[in-house]
């Protein structure tokens, strides 16, 4: 008789919500207990071991020179050209991902002719073509925006045919029996459909959009923090190496997480929101 | 509460020599035989038989979801069936219930009863009206913001009618409507479709594979055998309106449904 349940008793869903709050609170309590934990652990060894300062500094050491770093104007030109070109790729791999998803997906020639080669750019090894983009694009922040975009794009694309091709007939004969146009039946059922699949895509597409930006600048220019990262490693100044490094990890977390944001405001009706 | 059926001048539907046949020219399978059916304005018409008889086939051509491989087909006088292509026009007198209510998941409840009339361009405020009304109207009050996934099977079964309805066509087609939901709720969901179909007029063809829901809902039931799915009898069902639940105690309910058990046992 859950049918006439009254109006005001909330539904077991929403029940199961506040346990999953409460559950939600845990990885806030133990990530800083972690964290703590492990350069505790770092200190010590670095104190007790006697271990070269060229090989490991001290973690204290690394957060003076992280904190020069986020005053410094210099690291922060160099944050502003990795987020550049990070994001300017990741826009590319998106506009073309998902556009050329939905195509795949709905036509199936297009499907059988395109396939072979989007397999071939996938297996090729990509970062391995960055010194061809260097040579073609240069060195300025064009050839960097290219590699992040590259491999980004797969798993963009990959994830919107899937999304598009897991539509559900039932929905689809609604909208049928509903005489909806073409353009009405992607509006209101494909894209929103297909949106978990597509953000899904986004979360692996902007980690590898950042891993393109940063070693295209291993490789060429002057420009950005991984060329940061080379010029301290080659100077052997390790503390503010490591610096870089965390810095370029928060830069990800950030990144990440924008696009969880992002599924929660763009899909909040679906299960993977409600975390 | 005087239910005066079919006396209209024109049938709501008429199905003349209609036929359906799937697959390849290799391996044809003959899903429906040539089938002639009308049914009155104000109309309820089951579909009952065993499964593989067709009666699916039968709605989904009548809902235009898929074409009839022969025969004329005519919703409220205007042909549905040019050849394999659908005519608009006629689609907008029918409204469908699926099995699965088929809400979209992404949409509160109110904006999936709204949808059609979102697709026909009407104001949004004016469709949340529509909405609302249409919520206390198949018992669902209170619930338009909610998610889908919020509801019980058999609220969100009523929403499905509610958005068939949104529209106000003059038909509606049911394929198994509550075939996924528990009896008991099966039987609440009965007495209020045909309080819904009493207030409305509305003509309805229901698919089903129940002999008492059929007997309970009917004023018409068509029997369908399989292999390959024709009409074998159809039979009246004379019970006055409104039927209460109790009227499955009833001798002239007891003696249709044993002669439809009889036949069906006979038949599959």
């Amino acid at each position: 008789m859950s049918d006439l349940a009254p109006v005001g008793t909330p539904p077991s869903d929403v029940l199961a919500r506040r346990q999953g709050l409460r559950e939600g609170l845990l990885p806030w309590i133990t990530t800083p207990i972690l964290l703590g934990a492990l350069i505790g652990l770092w200190h010590a060894y670095v104190k007790w071991s006697g271990i070269s300062h060229f090989i490991l500094p001290a973690p204290a050491d690394v957060w003076t020179e992280w904190l020069r770093l986020m005053t410094n104007p210099r690291g922060w030109n160099h944050t502003y050209w990795t987020l550049y070109a990070t994001l300017a790729g990741f826009g590319w791999a998106i506009i073309i991902g998902v556009g050329l998803g939905v195509a795949i997906a709905r036509v199936r020639w297009l499907e059988l002719t395109l396939n072979p080669f989007i397999v071939a750019t996938q297996v090729i090894p990509k970062v391995a073509l960055v010194p061809l983009f260097v040579v073609w694009f240069g060195f300025g922040v064009t050839s960097k925006v290219i590699v992040a975009a590259v491999l980004a794009f797969f798993p963009i694309l990959t994830n919107t045919v899937l999304g598009v091709k897991s539509i559900d007939e039932g929905h689809r004969d609604v909208m049928t029996s509903l005489n909806a146009t073409r353009w009405q039946i992607f509006r209101r059922l494909e894209l929103p459909s297909a949106l978990p699949y597509i953000i899904t895509g986004l979360e692996v597409g902007i980690v590898l959009a950042i891993i393109g930006a940063i070693v295209g600048e291993y490789l060429g220019g002057n420009l950005g923090l991984g060329r940061m990262l080379i010029e301290r490693m080659n100077a052997f100044e390790m503390d503010e190496m490591f610096a870089i490094l965390i810095h370029m990890s928060m830069l990800g977390f950030l990144l990440y997480f924008s696009i969880g944001i992002l599924r929660r405001l763009l899909i909040p009706w679906h299960g993977s929101a409600r975390r | 509460m005087e239910h005066v059926p079919m006396t209209a001048a024109q049938p709501a539907i008429v199905l003349s020599g209609i036929a359906k046949w799937y697959g390849t020219r290799d391996r044809p399978v003959h899903a429906l035989s040539s089938t002639d059916l009308s049914v009155g304005e104000g109309e309820f018409v089951v579909l009952l038989g065993p499964s593989g008889c067709g009666k699916t086939t039968l709605l989904r051509m009548v809902g235009g979801l898929i074409a009839p491989t022969s025969g004329r087909l005519t919703v409220e006088g205007q042909l549905l069936w040019q050849g394999e292509q659908r005519r608009p026009e006629a689609v907008s007198e029918l409204g469908m219930v699926f099995q699965d209510a088929n809400l979209f998941p992404w949409l509160s409840i109110e904006d999936n009863i709204a949808l059609p009339l979102e697709l026909k361009g009407m104001a949004r405020a004016e469709r949340r009206m529509k909405a609302h009304e249409l919520c206390r109207l198949v018992g669902i009050g209170g619930f338009e913001r909610r998610w889908p996934r919020e509801l019980s099977g058999g609220m969100r079964q009523r929403a499905a009618i509610a958005r068939a309805l949104s529209y106000d066509p003059k038909i509606l087609l049911m394929d198994e409507p509550f075939g996924a939901l528990d009896a008991m709720t099966r039987d609440a969901m009965n007495l209020e479709l045909q309080s819904i179909w009493m207030d409305t007029g509305k003509t309805i063809i229901l698919v089903t594979h129940s002999i008492s829901e059929a007997v309970f809902l009917a004023d018409r039931i068509v029997l369908l055998s399989p292999r390959p799915g024709k009409i074998d009898t159809i039979v009246d069902v004379p019970i006055p309106r409104p039927r209460r639940s109790d009227v499955q105690s009833m001798a002239a309910f007891q003696d249709i449904a044993l002669a439809l058990r009889q036949r069906l046992a006979a038949i599959s």
